[in-house]
């Protein structure tokens, strides 16, 4: 039996160098430490379980106040403020990839250790304020039968949902508080598999293009390459015909869009890839210039190759656009809204707000907060700004951020977090709840 | 009473050659699905080769059980040296299995690579040498009146 001990010893050995915590090297701003490419046996896994808030808030800075807007919802994902001041909140969840693996067999269920237990609703729900004073005083169905909506966007009188598979128009008479009538499609979106089934959505300033983000269809392609086509990349739609092409490509995946208030450009967030270690790779906020490749699945944060791609192609490699700022590894960025003219104040008055889901797969957790990333002439400028936390608390997650939107209008930050099902709202403490602003339009 | 004369009997029990033929069949599967892998980058043959180990671990984790058990309590403790042996190849094939299980989870090429395809061959070579250890011998005892 001693021989036996000895040949398990090298197994043991493997299994505890397969936890690598992360160095704290600085993964954030425009030119982030990138460490060697580290390969795990088993790959490290920190899951922060639910837990309820009690009688507790998410944590602000001084000035600011927190409240929960929208409890119960089931699953929220984005949130969009319609002109009159009425919220929407796209809650499901989607995605049908196939177990491929045992390993997708696995993750599966180690993963669903970290979600909420409820149903996806399926569903736009909306929140109104009718008294001004910041609280709900209606929160009803709005959309129903939908299939894992994401993405909201209100162009030219018209709402725009982006389900899991398609686009759908609905028509919006202002006040309404609920649509019965059926979507009309605009166009059906890339949905074999869907690996990552989230479909974000922007609309340009004057509203005659729409951009949806399509996510990867695997961690780095190891679902073949032919699962790719349309993946990983930014499609421009035009919401009149439905016809839609490719306006970035090689963004891994792309979880939420918004335009910028000072040069009206596109910018994502965006999920890098996982298994090369708890610091590769870091996750982006970028500009997405048109016709721009961003690396996926060839390459990282420009040129930095990834082997595990086969065959390699040194051309695409050499295409690669290195994103504008580092968010930090595995903070899974999913919310993106933009903050001018003043913003929320203080250290938070220009620049974009992003909302990190938080990791799973690293021994140290990241992400689990809302950062503010400053912003100075249209360009980021500085380090992240934490501007909502406490949503870990002894290991357990007591909320996870998805979407943001800025309520410019109201001087609000919104928080949808599809662990504690609510939604959360930010304001400075003692401002008038609603401010008519004209030189604040919604964005 | 048995009867008087020589009794051979298979050194094997039917449940016992069972088992151990999965490892048999599937390792070198699995090796052989590697090597297709690393050849033509077509990804379903890693997948089939992710499958063909778990099956080929799950087993190999039963044939260690019996070949344990046999150890302390079964047949092969009248033939105690080949018995240890056979426990110490198949140990070696279930430990080496699992870590090929898990360098086969990696993503994409890195799912095969050098490691990998070593690891399927020693398991491939050690499922052999345990099925000729446990089939190529039988027990012979003789019973006297």
């Amino acid at each position: 039996m001693k021989r036996l001990t000895i040949a398990a010893l090298p197994c043991l050995a493997f299994v505890a160098a397969c936890s690598p915590s992360s160095k704290g090297v600085d993964q954030t701003g425009q030119s982030p430490t990138l460490p060697e490419q580290a390969s795990a046996l088993l790959p490290a896994i920190a899951i922060a379980p639910p837990e309820a808030w009690g009688n507790d808030l998410p944590t602000v800075p001084a000035g600011y106040t927190i409240t929960a807007i929208a409890k119960d919802l089931k699953i929220p994902r984005q949130m969009l403020v319609l002109p009159n001041g009425d919220i929407l909140v796209a809650e499901g969840s989607g995605g049908h990839a196939p177990t491929l693996r045992p390993k997708d067999l696995i993750a599966g269920l180690i993963k669903a250790q970290g979600k909420s237990p409820v149903t996806g609703g399926d569903r736009i729900t909306l929140l109104r304020d009718a008294n001004g004073d910041g609280q709900t005083d209606l929160q009803t169905t709005f959309i129903s039968g939908l299939d894992a909506p994401y993405g909201l966007a209100f162009v030219n009188g018209a709402i725009y949902v982006a389900n899991q598979g398609d686009l759908l128009r609905f028509p919006y008479a202002d006040g309404a508080t609920n649509i019965a009538a059926p979507g009309q499609k605009v166009t059906a979106l890339p949905a074999v598999i869907n690996h990552h089934w989230t479909k974000s959505l922007a609309a340009s300033a004057d509203g005659s293009k729409l951009y949806v983000g399509i996510g990867s269809n695997s961690n780095i392609g190891e679902r073949g390459m032919d699962a790719e086509e349309d993946r990983a990349v930014i499609w421009e739609i035009d919401p009149a015909t439905g016809t839609n092409r490719v306006f970035a490509s090689g963004i891994r995946n792309p979880t939420a869009l918004a335009f910028d208030p000072w040069q009206r450009q596109l910018w994502a967030v965006a999920n890098e890839r996982d298994e090369l270690g708890p610091e590769l790779v870091p996750d982006y906020l970028t500009s997405v210039r048109e016709g721009g490749f961003y690396g996926w699945p060839y390459s990282y944060y420009g040129q930095t190759v990834d082997p595990r791609v086969h065959p390699q192609k040194p051309d695409m490699v050499a295409k690669a656009i290195k994103p504008d700022y580092a968010l930090g590894s595995h903070v899974a960025a999913l919310g993106l809204t933009f903050a001018s003219n003043g913003g929320m104040g203080g250290a938070f008055a220009e620049g974009a707000f992003v909302g990190e889901h938080g990791s799973w797969n690293r021994s140290d957790r990241s992400g689990y907060k809302v950062v503010f990333v400053p912003f100075k002439g249209g360009r980021p400028a500085g380090k992240p700004v934490d501007f909502v936390t406490g949503f870990l608390a002894d290991g357990k997650a007591r909320g996870r951020p998805v979407g943001v939107f800025y309520d410019a209008p109201r001087g609000a930050l919104l928080v949808a977090d599809d662990v504690a099902n609510t939604v959360w709202r930010i304001t400075r403490t003692g401002q008038p709840t609603r401010t008519s602003n004209p030189e604040n339009p919604v964005l | 009473m048995p009867e008087s004369g020589v009794h051979a009997a298979a050194p094997a029990s039917p449940l016992h050659a069972i088992l151990l033929a999965f490892p048999v069949a599937l390792y070198p599967s699995a090796l052989i699905s590697d090597i297709t892998y690393l050849q033509t980058s077509v990804v379903q043959w890693t997948n089939f080769s992710q499958w063909l180990i778990a099956g080929a671990d799950l087993f190999a984790g039963l044939l260690l059980a019996w070949t344990i058990a046999s150890l302390l309590f079964g047949r092969a403790r009248h033939a105690r040296g080949r018995g240890k042996a056979t426990l110490i190849v198949v140990a070696v094939m279930f430990v080496l299995g699992i870590i090929n299980a898990l360098q086969h989870s990696k993503d994409g090429w890195a799912s095969v690579g050098t490691t990998g395809l070593i690891l399927s061959i020693a398991c491939t070579i050690l499922a052999i040498v345990a099925a000729f250890l446990v089939h190529s011998r039988t027990i012979v005892r003789e019973v006297r009146p």
